[in-house]
């Protein structure tokens, strides 16, 4: 996309997605975004065991698997944060007393990883047809050392990561496009976080569209 | 209005000019539909399905089986307790089953049922905060089809769409397939589909046809019929 000034305005990468191709879990989709792609498996509302179990609402479970060896820290904080986001967006109170199993599995990694399991995940819980609140984006923006703007992982790809100074996550809710949750590592200025704010919030709204049209091509076929 | 009718919505989108009834001034929401406030939102994504004069509902593409009150469905025993026994129906929770509440049954003359047998049966209780039951009579305290299912045949799942499609009366397929072939069949709305043929070439023959007709329209499904009885008799 090209903007007036003669400066090219930062875009999205391209997204892909395969829904309910795998046949065991309720809802499955493999997404692709830039370098990085996310496969997200959903299982609900099944039994929960009985150390988790909620009275008065669903537990979500949420797993991050790397492609090699065992979950790690940052594997962690990454379950948390997108347990915290989709436990606000799934109508968990309509099912009180089970579990809602998320499951991601990394297959490539790339910057912007996070923001691809959020959409992957969302993705999966529509395919299974999950009650939800609103839908929920995210989007990761990167700070360069030049101080410009870059929202497309794609380019990172292959270039050394020195580049980049700061890389921040935004998570938004449909529902007038309010922020959700924020990650972000390194160094910005508040200036920077405004307009990656802003230029993230623009974004969403393409990611918005690619879950519409995804959804619509499986229902068309189906019903 | 037809302005909704099989228009695709997403969760979370609003869904404005709902028709109401003429006497009451009210509209009646089906599943996949919320209200919040004066609003009505939709909380599932699928088609948005209408019909006179005021019932609104989702269709969504789901496998995964949430109980709901008088629904036939087939369910495995899973435990013998006491009184009791546990079904394994597909919901989240298992049900459970008084022995008491097959045909014919009283303290002394228990039903044979076993670890394992399969059920055909109706959901008494489903409710969010309690504990799913099934019977295996009903109101006047016949089986009406309903009980244990025996005798070999197959056992399958598949999407609940495809259950109902195949139940209601605008799909051929089981028409369509009986004119061919002879078979029994116990269709469960939690997504289970139990097949029997004259014999297990016939009844894998009819498992993948009933497997294969989910996407498929009515014409679609007489060819894939017609292909199917050549088929099993041989002819390709």
């Amino acid at each position: 996309m090209e903007s007036g000034d003669g400066s090219s305005k930062p875009s999205l990468a391209a997204m892909t997605c395969v829904l309910g191709d795998l046949s065991q879990p309720d809802g499955s989709a493999e997404l692709t975004h830039g370098g990085a792609v996310v496969r997200a498996a959903v299982y609900g509302p099944c039994e929960v065991k009985m150390s988790k179990e909620i009275l008065d609402k669903a537990t979500i479970e949420v797993v991050f698997k790397p492609k090699v060896g065992l979950p790690r820290c940052e594997d962690k904080s990454r379950e948390r944060l997108i347990h915290d986001v989709f436990e606000a967006a799934v109508m968990v109170s309509l099912h009180p007393r089970s579990s809602i199993m998320i499951v991601l599995q990394e297959m490539e990694n790339a910057e912007g990883l996070m923001a691809t399991g959020v959409n992957a995940a969302c993705l999966a819980l529509l395919d299974a047809g999950i009650s939800m609140k609103f839908l929920v984006a995210a989007v990761v923006c990167f700070v360069k050392s030049d101080g410009s703007l870059d929202l497309s992982p794609e380019t990172q790809r292959g270039q050394a990561d020195l580049d980049i100074v700061a890389s921040l996550t935004f998570v938004f809710s449909e529902k007038d496009l309010n922020i959700m949750c924020v990650s972000s590592t390194g160094k910005y200025s508040v200036e920077q976080y405004d307009s990656c704010l802003h230029l993230c919030r623009e974004a969403s709204k393409s990611v918005f569209k690619f879950f519409r049209e995804s959804l619509e091509r499986k229902l068309s076929k189906s019903i | 209005m037809a302005a909704h009718m099989d228009r695709i919505v997403m969760p979370g989108d609003k869904i404005c000019d709902l028709k109401e009834s003429e006497a009451t001034r009210k509209t009646i929401l089906g599943p996949g539909l919320r209200t919040e406030g004066d609003c009505v939102y939709a909380c599932k994504p699928g088609v948005l399905k209408f019909r006179e004069p005021n019932v609104y509902w989702i269709d969504t593409h789901q496998k995964r089986y949430v109980p709901v009150k008088g629904e036939h469905v087939i369910g495995i025993v899973t435990q013998k307790a006491g009184d009791i026994f546990r079904v394994d129906i597909g919901g989240s929770v298992q049900a459970s089953l008084s022995f008491l509440s097959f045909e014919g049954s009283t303290k002394r003359n228990r039903p044979d049922v076993k670890v394992g047998d399969m059920l055909y049966c109706r959901l008494l209780v489903a409710n969010k905060d309690m504990e799913p039951e099934v019977v295996c009579i009903d109101g006047q305290g016949r089986s009406s089809g309903m009980g244990v299912v025996r005798n070999g045949g197959f056992l399958f799942k598949v999407s609940l769409n495809l259950v109902k499609k195949i139940l209601s009366s605008s799909c051929i397929l089981m028409k369509t397939l009986g004119q061919k072939l002879p078979f029994e069949v116990v269709v469960g709305l939690n997504g289970r589909v139990w097949v029997k043929g004259r014999s297990n070439k016939e009844t894998i023959a009819l498992a993948n046809a009933i497997c294969a007709s989910e996407h498929m329209t009515n014409e679609q499904i007489k060819v894939m019929c017609q292909r199917l009885a050549d088929a099993v008799a041989g002819f390709t």
